[in-house]
């Protein structure tokens, strides 16, 4: 008999639920203390989603399937691994993603930035995981775009990440940044981040990945809450 | 080699649509004609601290069947698997704040030491100004609640902020539930 275990959200990396840089978050940060509740089957098991979650398509993000034109901008691969916290790859998790276009711009009828849509580009994607944990996925150098939060605001170039692991108390939404971006240190998104926890959201540029004439390369390893078995003391 | 350090969590952004909304498929409906159980569905409206609707919040569940089994390999049973459920819903609000789903009343759920869980969904609430989602459980009104492992960690006082009352709309069961993020009855999350 076993017993099972998530690893504890670490609180040292996460970003707190008050930033009052982040001005949305003084009306919307829960302000009473969590109650710690031992995990339970109900906390422990999560949606473990198949192989038909995806279409091989749906991790090219350059191209609108059946379409037959190409996003605009500067081609990129972004690829990692998955990771539980004590270093063992996740197979079969669902990786979304969602980003702007190379203008700076969402496909969402909500993003009013006065910069041009791109009919070949929706900018969402997923793919699963395989078995060493690797996702990849081919898509545009998202552009950065102005936001109101304060005078003359811009969010650095990022690309959302959602992620499912073993248990639904590792989920985690995060975004990835670009190395070198002059926007990073103005960013009030990323600088909720505990500042020695912030290079953990920033992507590397990777040679390795990057493929002649196609496209330069990006790797971003996403490590979630782990899953643990302990052998039950018996006695 | 050291560990390595969990991924920072970042707010979903007010477009998460682009991303984790699918237009061909109803993510908030969790049942089909063949699903075994109470046909339920659940709604309420995500608040803000001044108790404005939030019309960009994600919300997720996550629920055994109408037996108290989840689809996973934990649960071992004895409660049976049912074909036709998964058990994960996904909404986003709309203009007034509100999300629903529509699924069957869930099981009550084994705890590892055998006592027994009531009947409940597991919730994550996500939003623009949201740095870390929130994660919380909700109960169904109509059902004995005092001896739930959980709700007994709860100040008596904030309990209620975690239960839906049932109604019927038009011979629907309706469990109304608001997550309130912020206030006076701000909903009870869990650090899980």
């Amino acid at each position: 008999m076993n017993t099972s275990s998530v690893s504890k959200r670490d609180w040292n990396i996460h970003p707190p639920y008050l930033y009052e840089p982040y001005a949305s978050t003084v009306r919307r940060s829960p302000r009473k203390a969590l109650v710690p509740l031992e995990p339970s089957l109900s906390e422990l098991t999560g949606p473990a989603f198949g192989p038909d979650a995806v279409r091989p398509e749906d991790a090219d993000l350059t191209r609108i399937p059946g379409g037959a034109g190409q996003a605009i901008g500067q081609r990129i691969y972004v690829t990692g691994r998955v990771l539980e916290d004590d270093g063992r790859p996740i197979a079969s998790a669902l990786v979304e993603v969602w980003q702007a276009n190379a203008a700076g711009r969402y496909f969402h009828d909500v993003d009013r930035h006065d910069a041009p849509l791109d009919p070949n580009f929706t900018g969402g994607g997923r793919c699963m995981t395989n078995e060493r944990g690797e996702y990849r996925f081919m898509t545009v150098h998202p552009g950065a775009y102005p936001w109101t939060n304060h005078h003359n605001a811009w969010r650095p170039s990022h690309i959302h990440f959602s992620l499912f692991g073993n248990a639904f108390i590792s989920r985690l939404v995060t975004q990835m940044y670009f190395p070198g971006d002059p926007l990073l240190p103005l960013d009030p998104v990323l600088g909720g981040v505990p500042e020695e926890a912030r290079p953990l959201l920033i992507a590397r540029y990777d040679h390795d990945v990057t493929e002649p004439g196609t496209a330069l390369g990006y790797r971003f390893d996403i490590v979630l809450r782990g899953s643990h078995e302990t052998p039950m003391e018996t006695r | 080699m050291p560990s390595p350090r969990q991924t920072p969590s970042q707010t979903v952004g007010p477009f998460f649509g682009v991303g984790l909304t699918r237009p061909s498929q109803s993510q908030h409906v969790l049942v089909s004609d063949r699903t075994d159980g109470e046909r339920i569905r659940i709604e309420g409206q995500v608040l803000d601290g001044v108790g404005r609707p939030i019309e960009d919040a994600l919300v997720e569940i996550w629920q055994a069947n109408a037996h108290g089994r989840y689809r996973h390999p934990l649960d071992t049973g004895p409660a049976p698997l049912d074909p036709a459920f998964f058990g994960f819903g996904r909404c986003p609000t709309d203009a007034q704040g509100t999300f629903r789903f529509d699924t069957v009343k869930p099981g009550s759920i084994r705890a590892a030491n055998g006592a027994a869980h009531a009947p409940h969904v597991s919730v994550t609430v996500f939003a623009r100004g949201m740095l870390v989602h929130a994660f919380t459980r909700m109960y169904f009104g109509d059902d004995a609640l005092d001896t739930d492992p959980a709700l007994a960690l709860v100040d008596s006082a904030r309990r209620r902020t975690l239960v839906a009352e049932r109604t019927t709309k038009g011979g629907l069961v309706v469990y109304h539930w608001d997550i309130r993020l912020q206030g006076e009855r701000e909903t009870v999350f869990f650090d899980a």
